[in-house]
């Protein structure tokens, strides 16, 4: 009897769905299996912290693909099961029920959990913090009562959530440890624009703040305790302090991690076999100046991008990953796009007025450009993916120039 | 409920009962029309669920925004006067029979 060499996918979100879809796309005919933690069929995040919370997305239209799409596809979903344990050399993988699967290929697709926050009064009821559909629908319910709220941690995701809260009429505070917002993705030119846009728009904001304790009454928080002994009345906190890759299944077997399972540009980890994408996986990046060697990189297109290196590779054709990548953060009427990997000492230019919430700020590296972003500037954000990828170069002049058409560059 | 006629990239036609209210691009992803990727999910973010609009319902459509239409400038099929982002379509009772055409490519 000829063995059988199956897809085993740990992880029921986007690169898991994505790498199923496309390597039956791509002809593999082997069985397929998804194991997905959560009892949810596979939904769409990016609405969790924007539309769902406003109540502009409904919960019903989140599926990521439709009800048939995994019978149809002959992929075996099986959800509300975890994967507790890998074995490399016996190529299997044990779930929590007990039931052992043996894979052909494995592909660790399970993604990032929110940082656990382990300060005094952090179990209070009206702490939350955001991953799933279930952290988002609990927020979505609290959103309506809520009066004062208090998000802790200024990146996109804690801006998101300030954001829908206002848009529902809450008085919302931000306190963010950092002395400027988003300060690890963007320049000090890009993060006071978010900053004055939130205060703008009536956010508390505080930057370079900690925060020491948050306080209850009756087991509901009640107060957020900074570190200078500030203290902010609300009644719901949500949490927005980063994520940790869920990569233990991979440390436990010995596989290489280093802040996200490492792998190199087809996806590949140290160990034959197992793969890895997605917001767990820290995947090699092709060779540039300024470039890290690898990133993890928490976002849709780098999740579905990896998936599709992964899809490639298990049909027996290799095609690195070398996407540009990108992403976008929905705030208030702003919608930031970004593209690229910008590093300090890029030269800034910008092109646009700040002031009218419409403009671009390019990042050139020894004259080529290497990242952009963009608020409410879709066309110039789908323009720089492309010259991105093409390693443009142009000069800083040309770009500051809102006349010079960014198409005509070949 | 309405029908959405999708032609797809084969010349083949794929109709899924629409649920008014939602969008044009929602309903394909939940009749797994192939060629509609929708990478945002709706969003207006990222041009991959382009479709041609049959030129019957251009004109019964509401125009697209100045958002959707710099979008469009950087889809990666050739934009055409029935070029739509489908998550910006949205559907109603008088939409019954809309079709649309999915492009060659997304990206």
């Amino acid at each position: 009897m000829a063995a059988a060499h199956p897809l085993v996918i740990v992880g029921a979100s986007y690169a898991g769905v994505q790498l199923a879809a496309s390597a039956r796309e791509l002809g593999f005919e082997e069985r397929i299996v998804i194991v997905g933690d959560e009892v949810h069929a596979p939904y769409q995040r990016p609405p969790l912290s924007k539309g769902l919370l406003t109540g502009k997305t409904s919960v019903d239209n989140l599926a990521l693909r439709g009800p048939d799409f995994f019978a149809q596809n002959a992929i075996d979903l099986m959800l509300g099961r975890r994967a507790i344990a890998l074995d490399p050399g016996a190529r299997s993988v044990r779930l929590d029920d007990g039931a052992v699967l043996d894979y052909g290929w494995l592909a660790l697709a399970t993604g990032a959990r929110c940082r656990p926050f382990a300060l005094p009064g952090s179990t209070l009821e009206g702490v939350l913090d955001l991953r799933t559909l279930d952290d988002a629908l609990r927020i979505a319910d609290a959103a309506g009562r809520t009066e004062r709220a208090c998000v802790i941690g200024g990146g996109f995701i804690g801006l998101e959530v300030a954001s829908a809260l206002r848009a529902r009429g809450a008085e919302v505070t931000v306190v963010e440890a950092q002395p400027h917002l988003l300060a690890r993705a963007f320049p000090p030119l890009m993060s006071s624009y978010v900053e004055n846009a939130h205060r703008r728009r009536g956010v508390a904001l505080l930057t370079g703040r900690g925060v020491r304790a948050l306080h209850g009454a009756q087991g509901r928080v009640a107060a957020v305790e900074l570190d200078d002994g500030t203290r902010i009345d609300c009644d719901l906190v949500v949490l927005g302090i980063g994520v940790l890759p869920n990569a233990e299944l991979a440390q436990q077997a010995g596989i290489a991690v280093d802040n996200g399972i490492v792998v190199d540009m087809l996806g590949r980890t140290s160990a034959p076999r197992v793969l890895a994408a997605g917001d767990v996986a820290s995947m090699a990046l092709p060779p540039a100046p300024g470039v890290p060697a690898r990133m993890r990189l928490e976002s849709i297109q780098s999740a579905n991008d990896g998936a599709r290196a992964l899809a490639s590779l298990v049909v027996g054709r290799e095609a690195p990953c070398t996407a540009v990548p990108w992403f976008w953060s929905d705030q208030f009427d702003l919608k930031l796009q970004m593209t690229g990997l910008a590093a300090p000492g890029d030269e800034v230019v910008l092109r646009g007025d700040m002031a009218s919430d419409r403009f671009s700020v390019f990042y050139l590296r020894q004259g080529t450009l290497v990242a952009a972003h963009s608020v409410n500037k879709p066309a110039e954000h789908m323009q720089s993916r492309k010259l991105i990828g093409a390693r443009a170069r142009l000069g800083a002049d040309q770009l500051a120039d809102p006349s010079f058409d960014l198409k005509t560059v070949a | 409920m309405p029908t959405i006629h999708y032609i797809l990239k084969d010349g083949s036609r794929r109709s899924v009962d629409a649920k008014p209210g939602s969008s044009v691009m929602e309903n394909a992803i939940r009749g797994n029309v192939r060629g509609i990727d929708a990478e945002c999910g709706g969003s207006c973010s990222c041009a991959t669920c382009h479709v041609y609009v049959d030129e019957a319902f251009t004109d019964r459509l509401p125009p697209a925004d100045e958002m959707e239409s710099e979008l469009l400038d950087g889809v990666a099929s050739e934009r055409r006067p029935g070029s739509r982002l489908s998550c910006q379509l949205t559907v109603t009772a008088e939409l019954d029979g809309l079709t649309v055409r999915i492009p060659e490519t997304q990206s």
